[in-house]
């Protein structure tokens, strides 16, 4: 009889044949839809005719709402594609990374795209010195910046990794996130030194006006429902195309509550006393600039608005809507309503005890202690 | 939160100094000793109380660490592989370990393998970082975790001891 390891290997074996023939199966797919399929288009069309698959959006153009479309074509290449909405995948392309499928399924979408993808972990020391040069080095025009960073990722490591490329680099970013139990979700525009970055604050939490005592946690690490990540990505891709294509008002931080269908929305300014200190470098350097300035007109600047009991040193810039801030007279919560904070970190470290010794044992020395035990 | 004799088990590990990550040329090493320290601290503390119940060891320049950890179930021992990356985030965000073996056998898991620590980690690991190390994640995030996992991984069925499944495998 075959050993628990020898049938392992087998079923190892015609995994990666199964895979294989996937791949040859969808590739024989692609050839035969290529006919169905446009080709590239170098040089985008004013004109708005059905031929024209630019059309609509020199119609928004032309309605006045666009006035700027030279940066629709940016490359995907940082985006972390893990655990984005999972519809998106397609039976077929199981086994294939995450990136590969979605790269091959977009670029059926629009062949005008170009991709770059990266399967792998960004939070590694190696990768993340890869990710760096990537989003500092890698836009359209090689050798330039990406114009805006998307996070799309799962976990609260991932986003400080992000975080900290994109304060030490300056590059402006875009987080976004659905709740564990996936009936809230935010996104949030993070211009380093500006607005408040994910080290501002402890992670901002969307309330879902659950009890969370009556709120099953047993059993399950996280839900998932798609649509409350297709609302979130709906919500995301639209700023990221009121931020690039310049109309509108660009959100800097909206949530979701598919409870109550709430949306909350604030601005947050960067924390002075922020842990990571690219991000109090970015602040410095937004300060000189800011005072270098020259003040063409007169801007009316609104009194800051500072709360004594500010626990987290959170400032609110202003509130989205100029509406609301006017009919809200009085007092203004630290964070407006529906929105609050996971985790509050008060400002003594409440470990005490003792500390590691001075030692004159050598690293090689303790590794080997370990090693020993 | 933990039980009272993981806060007493932690409570006695030594805090860490060097807020350094790997990305910390210079005081990287530094920091890295005292993960030593207070890990060789942590087992010998479990060894005298009887509890002994993981190693680990790291590459040469400590970004990723594997070893064993086990569980003693109805007088039985069941031994898993563990591994983690050290993120470049360290300390200030804690790093995900993982038990491959035992991926996709438990909802409280998430993909590779990576565990899924209980919402009170989180908190936890921000307040105290970045005196917090090594040693602390084992104790406040693995240990707990295989003290409600694994014995309801054996019951289902879906973890069966070594030697047992050796006689299984012979008949
Ligand atoms: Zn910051």
């Amino acid at each position: 009889m075959a050993t628990v390891e020898e049938l392992k290997l087998r079923v190892r074996e015609l995994e990666n044949e199964l895979i294989k023939c996937k791949q040859k199966q969808s590739a024989a797919e692609d050839a035969q839809s290529q006919e169905l399929h446009r080709p590239k288009i170098d040089k985008m069309s004013a004109e708005v005719v059905d031929s024209n698959p630019y059309s609509r959006l020199m119609a928004l153009k032309r309605m006045g709402i666009v006035d700027d479309y030279e940066l629709l074509l940016f490359d995907y290449d940082k985006v972390e594609l893990a655990n984005m909405n999972r519809l998106f995948f397609q039976p077929h392309q199981a086994g294939l990374s995450k990136v590969e499928a979605a790269e091959h399924t977009l670029r059926n979408i629009n062949p005008d795209v170009s991709f770059e993808t990266h399967n792998y972990n960004i939070t590694t020391m190696e990768n993340f010195t890869h990710f760096m040069e990537r989003i500092s080095q890698g836009g359209l025009e090689d050798g330039k910046p990406v114009d805006l960073v998307l996070s799309c990722v799962d976990n609260f490591e991932a986003r400080m990794a992000i975080n900290t490329a994109c304060n030490e680099l300056g590059q402006i970013w875009m987080e976004s996130g659905v709740s564990e139990n996936a009936v809230s979700g935010h996104i949030q525009l993070i211009i380093p030194g500006e607005t408040a970055c994910f080290a501002c604050a402890p992670p901002l939490v969307v309330a879902a006006n659950i009890d969370e005592k009556t709120l099953k946690r047993e059993g399950v690490c996280a839900a998932s429902l798609p649509t409350t990540m297709g609302v979130v990505a709906g919500i995301l891709v639209q700023n990221v195309l009121k931020y690039l294509l310049k109309f509108g008002t660009v959100s800097y931080y909206l949530g979701y509550n598919a409870m109550q269908d709430f949306f909350p929305t604030m601005a947050m300014k960067a924390n002075p006393q922020c842990n990571d200190r690219y991000c109090r470098k970015q602040q410095e350097e937004y300060k000189k600039k800011e005072a270098e300035r020259p003040k063409v007109e007169v801007v009316e600047v609104e009194e800051e608005v500072v709360h004594e009991d500010n626990e987290w040193g959170i400032e609110l810039v202003s509130e989205v809507s100029d509406a609301e801030l006017q009919a809200a007279s009085g007092s203004v919560p630290d964070l407006p309503e529906g929105i609050t904070v996971a985790y509050t970190i008060p400002a003594e470290s409440p470990a005490s005890g003792e500390t590691v010794e001075e030692t004159e044992q050598s690293l090689e020395e303790l590794m080997a202690q370990m090693r020993k035990l | 939160m933990a039980d009272e004799a993981t806060r007493r088990a932690v409570s006695q590990i030594p805090l860490l100094k060097t807020h350094a990550g790997p990305r910390d040329r210079a005081l990287w090493p530094q920091r890295l000793k005292e993960e030593y320290q207070a890990l060789i601290h942590f087992v010998e503390q479990n060894k005298a109380a009887d509890n002994d119940w993981f190693r680990l060891e790291s590459n040469a320049d400590g970004t990723r660490w594997t070893g064993t950890c086990w569980f003693i179930h109805e007088l039985l021992r069941y031994e898993f592989r563990l591994e983690f990356d050290v993120p470049v985030t360290y300390p200030d965000t804690a790093p995900e370990v993982a038990v491959p073996e035992l991926d996709g056998k438990t909802a409280k898991m998430y993909r590779g393998g990576k565990i899924c620590l209980t919402e009170h980690f989180a908190p936890l690991w921000a307040r105290n970082a970045p005196r917090f190390g090594l040693a602390h994640l084992m104790a406040l995030g693995l240990g707990p975790w295989l003290a409600v996992e694994v014995p309801d991984l054996i019951s289902k069925g879906h973890v069966i001891h070594k030697e047992q499944q050796r006689e299984a495998a012979a008949e």
